[in-house]
């Protein structure tokens, strides 16, 4: 064991990992955030997607120990400390982007990825940047829907309404 | 996962004498390696990962024009910084998905040598230089089958030098589930000829394809190679398709990436 530190939406946190602790772990077991979900732990399903140092990766895939020293940016981080969601939290809410929910904390932070590089994303764009996401809920329109939404665009047009 | 002891070297030489342990491993962007020692497929004693060696990230243009990349580099840096060599930025930019090219890297795809990668392909069919921290291997050496290289233990890919074709272009039939290359090919042309390199279809990994390599030197068209394809002999036969039928996805991708080259820019 050796203690691990990170700075995790805003705020440095520390804890013990072993060698093998995965970055998902590390969240979910020593730290207690438990929004970033394990669904496949094969980088397959995109439901553990985290923001390390501002880009998006599958933290069921990468070890605590390559985080530290790192900022460290989580679904619990997303919504104001009064609890208002953001504006891709309230997209995905307003146009029923979500059913289960396992899935979402991973959308929501693949889609904020895409929105600080991309603005304003066509919708073949977010398609594409989902690839590494899944949801077996909701056929995925109404996910790039929100997206689309937050994004400032207008959606009246976007299947499955 | 078993356990292991981590390290994160700063420099080469560190992660050189860091790897001279019985069982170590070097760790690239762990994409692959880490869902192998989940399933315990391997079990090395110490990771080295090579992520905090400054000197090999990045891109840069040598003195003779080639593209050299660090072995540490992610693919989405190859995607958003090798704009000089536009087919390998492409290949660059479809391998996995988003998160995974965050992490992943060029020195780590070519160390593991995937038979359904798509970079052996980019470096076999460039003629790339593949830079160790010990020697020069040229690609047409290093490929040595699936999963093989001329990599020798605790050796460290610090960078890949890429000679900028005048056209290329990566064509990959994506495996739905995976994203690996059910087939891919790549095609460079180059001044004194065009190199065709094939990942995916092949029981030996990647491979030159020369039957359409010398047919697309004497005219560089989808015409040249109409009807052609590989043999089925050797090519891998699986669940997600026959021997016959990545043999005839060889020539399809071929004549799409030859007319891909051609209308876009290197």
């Amino acid at each position: 064991m050796s203690q691990v530190t990170m700075t995790v939406n805003g705020k440095e946190m520390s804890g013990d990992a072993e060698g093998r602790t995965l970055l998902s772990q590390f969240l979910r077991e020593t730290l207690g955030l438990t929004g970033t979900h394990v669904g496949c732990d094969t980088s397959q399903c995109g439901a553990c997607v985290v923001h390390v140092d501002g880009v998006a990766v599958k933290s069921c895939t990468m070890l605590a120990m390559e985080a530290e020293g790192a900022s460290v940016d989580t679904i619990e981080g997303q919504a104001a400390q009064d609890g208002t969601l953001n504006a891709l939290q309230q997209a995905f809410q307003d146009h029923h982007g979500l059913q289960c929910g396992f899935c979402t904390p991973g959308m929501i932070m693949s889609a904020a990825d895409l929105l600080k590089s991309n603005p304003n994303p066509t919708e073949a764009e977010v398609r594409h940047h989902l690839e590494g996401n899944i949801c077996r809920c909701t056929g995925y329109h109404n996910i790039v829907k929100a997206i689309m939404a937050a994004s400032g665009q207008d959606v009246s047009s976007i299947a499955a309404e | 996962m078993y356990n292991f002891d981590f390290e994160k070297p700063s420099t080469i030489a560190d992660a050189v004498s860091a790897l001279g342990t019985e069982d170590a491993q070097a760790l690239g962007g762990g994409q692959t390696l880490l869902p192998t020692m989940k399933q315990r497929l391997a079990s090395p004693s110490k990771l080295v990962s090579l992520k905090g060696i400054a000197e090999m990230q990045g891109i840069c243009t040598g003195d003779d024009g080639a593209l050299c990349i660090g072995g540490a580099t992610t693919h989405a840096d190859v995607a958003a910084g090798a704009g000089a060599y536009a087919g390998l930025a492409g290949l660059a930019a479809g391998i996995g998905d988003p998160a995974v090219r965050a992490r992943g890297t060029i020195g780590g795809s070519l160390a593991n040598n995937d038979p359904a990668a798509c970079y052996p392909a980019g470096a076999l069919a460039s003629g790339a230089t593949i830079v160790t921290n010990a020697r020069e291997i040229a690609a047409d050496d290093y490929f040595q089958g699936m999963f093989t290289t001329a990599l020798d233990e605790g050796e460290i890919i610090t960078e890949v030098r890429f000679p900028v074709p005048e056209a290329s272009n990566y064509q990959k039939f994506e495996q739905p589930a995976s994203r690996f290359a059910l087939v891919g090919v790549f095609v460079a042309k180059f001044a004194d000829g065009v190199r065709v390199a094939v990942t995916g279809a092949s029981e030996d990994g990647v491979f030159r394809w020369s039957e359409a390599e010398a047919a697309l030197s004497g005219n560089f068209s989808a015409d040249a190679i109409v009807d052609m394809a590989p043999g089925a002999d050797g090519m891998i036969s699986d669940l997600h398709g026959t021997a016959a039928y990545r043999a005839h996805l060889v020539g399809v991708l071929t004549r799409r990436a030859v007319a891909a080259a051609l209308s876009l820019p290197t």
